[in-house]
């Protein structure tokens, strides 16, 4: 909140959100911000939820919560009915802002009030605030994140203000963009870069533009048509951008205006970033490496590294290019083995992390950090000599395909209750187009037989279709540890080969 | 004299400046602006102007450190006067540039 009445104050006539026409000012955003608040504190609402793509409505959504006090709480809206409902009864009492036309998902929950969003950001225009006070408690609990854990059922992470105000002011400069710039986001609001792309383009007093469903014309359209100058994608977007501007051919007219394009959460194919750079040689790459619980962005790799890299014949400098760049100042970085002792530079282990935007705490299950403030992210990785980030892939089971989380868990359930099926195990393996894909190992029972296709189709009926193998490998028997763990790491060795290189 | 929860936001008494504390070395500081004691927002002022040995102003977005960088505080609303805690005036934190991430 005091992010948005600081960039109210500096730049109150700035288009914050929308059209370079039509969009809303700094000065308007602040205002319904305020309205948003009031109509938070009458109805006595604990939590702010929303179950909606981007909007712009987003922006004072979030400012608006703040402002009251109360959680955020963004949900996936693409989640089936009965999940996105069980997730909103979790942070009851609250007011439910809906997609528009999609109040009754929600409708009839205990203690959740649904509204329409349409329906409250008109309203919100003849009912602006009187009351501009507000207070700062750096413990209250700013955003709460639903992600997915191993066992599959989701854990609530909480960001209290104090973390995503120390990510703010230690990465961003107050008013440092130029009044021309238009950042672009095409990430959901339940992702951790979507609420951290609102509170850092506002502090920098840049324009936020909004794509709510990715389609790579779409994007490149929006580019030229509004002089997008930054933007962040996911891996999966970035190779559908680059395969459409590759598709326009040698007489495409680029994308000029881009000076600045960040990309993160998750795999990166090295070939997507190779051919990015040459299709956008006056654009500034970014890799951003961050987490949910780290209030987004802990290491990033900057563009003159990118270039560099690529230019380099020195293969400890080229290789840097998969890398996820140098840590954030205020961030320490630990790689620590699974006894919990420094690895050795060089040496893979697990990815712990220290830092004020550091949360590591969940709604239920309470903090994971260590007593002097250590966080293990179950990320696996390795630092080289000049202290570059090497992320290796989640020490957790979850697959991230095309940058939705699966948990293995779920579609390994399903395989296991066909009758043929003796054992299962659902990875993931890289792929140049959606940076992982899943591959189910599957042992049969002795003298029985399931076909691929019989399991792939059993897997879409049961479960959504993005949970669907990319490919059914039948094995004799898993690998199994001593204490009768399934190595997951084991077998992705085993069947590297049906990944791309 | 008070004492400087982090989090918790000073007004000046000659000028429109305002700040939130971001680090505090914990006990009492006699935080100042224009030379004289911050006082929490709407207890008085502004009036009068502030002490020429502090009137270089504070800039809006901007982060001041003291010389070992244990109170730390961001400007919320600029004005003529300058920062300082007990007689000495705050520094400016100088902020690296950082690719934009998101």
């Amino acid at each position: 909140m005091m992010l948005l009445e600081m960039a109210a104050g500096g730049f109150a006539d700035r288009v914050a959100v929308g059209t370079r026409d039509s969009g809303l000012t700094f000065a308007e955003l602040f205002e319904r911000s305020g309205a948003i608040a009031d109509r938070l504190r009458s109805v006595d609402a604990g939590h702010l939820v929303l179950a909606d793509v981007s909007s712009e409505a987003l922006p004072a959504l979030l400012f608006g919560a703040s402002w009251a006090g109360v959680p955020f709480v963004p949900l996936n809206y693409r989640l089936a009915d009965a999940e996105l409902r069980t997730l909103a009864g979790r942070v009851s009492p609250a007011l439910a802002v809906a997609e528009p036309g999609a109040a009754g998902r929600l409708d009839g929950i205990d203690g959740v009030e649904t509204v329409d969003r349409a329906v409250l950001w008109a309203e919100l225009a003849t009912a602006l605030s009187a009351d501009h006070d507000w207070a700062f408690d750096g413990e209250d609990v700013a955003v709460l994140l639903f992600t997915s854990g191993t066992t599959g059922d989701p854990k609530a992470a909480v960001l209290r203000q104090r973390h995503l105000v120390s990510y703010i002011l230690g990465s961003v400069e107050f008013g440092s963009a130029g009044e021309e710039e238009a950042a672009l986001v095409s990430v959901p609001p339940y992702h951790v870069a979507g609420i951290a792309a609102v509170l850092s383009n506002a502090f920098a007093g840049r324009r936020l533009l909004q794509l709510p469903t990715f389609e790579p014309n779409a994007w490149i359209d929006l580019v030229r048509a509004e002089g997008v100058t930054s933007a962040m994608v996911v891996p999966t977007m970035l190779a559908r951008i680059v395969e459409h501007l590759d598709a326009e051919g040698p007489g495409s007219p680029g994308l000029p205006t881009l000076r600045a394009l960040s990309y993160g959460g998750g795999r990166m194919p090295q070939p997507v970033v190779e051919r990015a750079l040459e299709l956008l040689p006056d654009t500034r790459f970014v890799n951003a490496y961050g987490l949910t619980e780290t209030s987004s962005t802990v290491a990033l790799l900057g563009p003159d590294e990118h270039r560099a890299a690529v230019a380099s014949d020195d293969p400890a400098v080229r290789r840097r290019l998969a890398s996820a760049g140098r840590p954030m100042p205020g961030i320490e970085v630990s790689i620590r083995d699974e006894a919990g002792a420094e690895a050795p530079v060089g040496e893979a282990g697990d990815i712990w992390l220290r830092g004020e935007q550091v949360s590591g705490e969940y709604r239920e299950q309470g903090s994971r950090l260590t007593d002097d403030g250590w966080f293990p992210t179950n990320d696996g990785g390795w630092l080289d000599d000049e202290g570059y980030l090497f992320v290796t892939g989640r020490i957790d089971d979850v697959i991230v395909k095309g940058g939705q989380n699966i948990s293995p868990g779920e579609i390994e359930g399903v395989l296991l209750r066909h009758p043929a099926v003796a054992d299962a195990a659902a990875i993931g393996l890289p792929d140049h187009e959606w940076g992982e894909r899943i591959v189910v190992a599957v042992a049969t029972h002795a003298g029985v037989e399931a076909s691929a296709e019989e399991l792939c189709a059993l897997v879409r009926r049961e479960l959504r279709s993005n949970r669907t193998p990319d490919h059914v490998e039948f094995v004799d028997d898993l690998p199994y540890g001593d204490t009768g763990k399934l190595l997951r790491r084991v077998l992705r060795e085993q069947l590297a080969h049906l990944g791309d290189a | 004299m008070a004492e400087l929860k982090p989090g918790s936001r000073w007004a000046s008494q000659v000028c429109t400046t305002e700040v939130i504390v971001v680090r505090s070395p914990g006990g009492d500081v006699d935080l100042e602006c224009g030379g004289s004691t911050m006082v929490p927002p709407g207890e008085g002022g502004p009036n009068g102007a502030p002490d020429a040995a502090a009137s270089e102003g504070s800039q809006l977005g901007k982060r001041y450190v003291d010389g070992d960088d244990a109170l730390e505080i961001l400007c919320t609303k600029p004005g003529d006067g300058s920062l300082g805690v007990g007689g000495t005036l705050l520094g400016l934190k100088e902020a690296k540039p950082l690719p934009a991430s998101d």
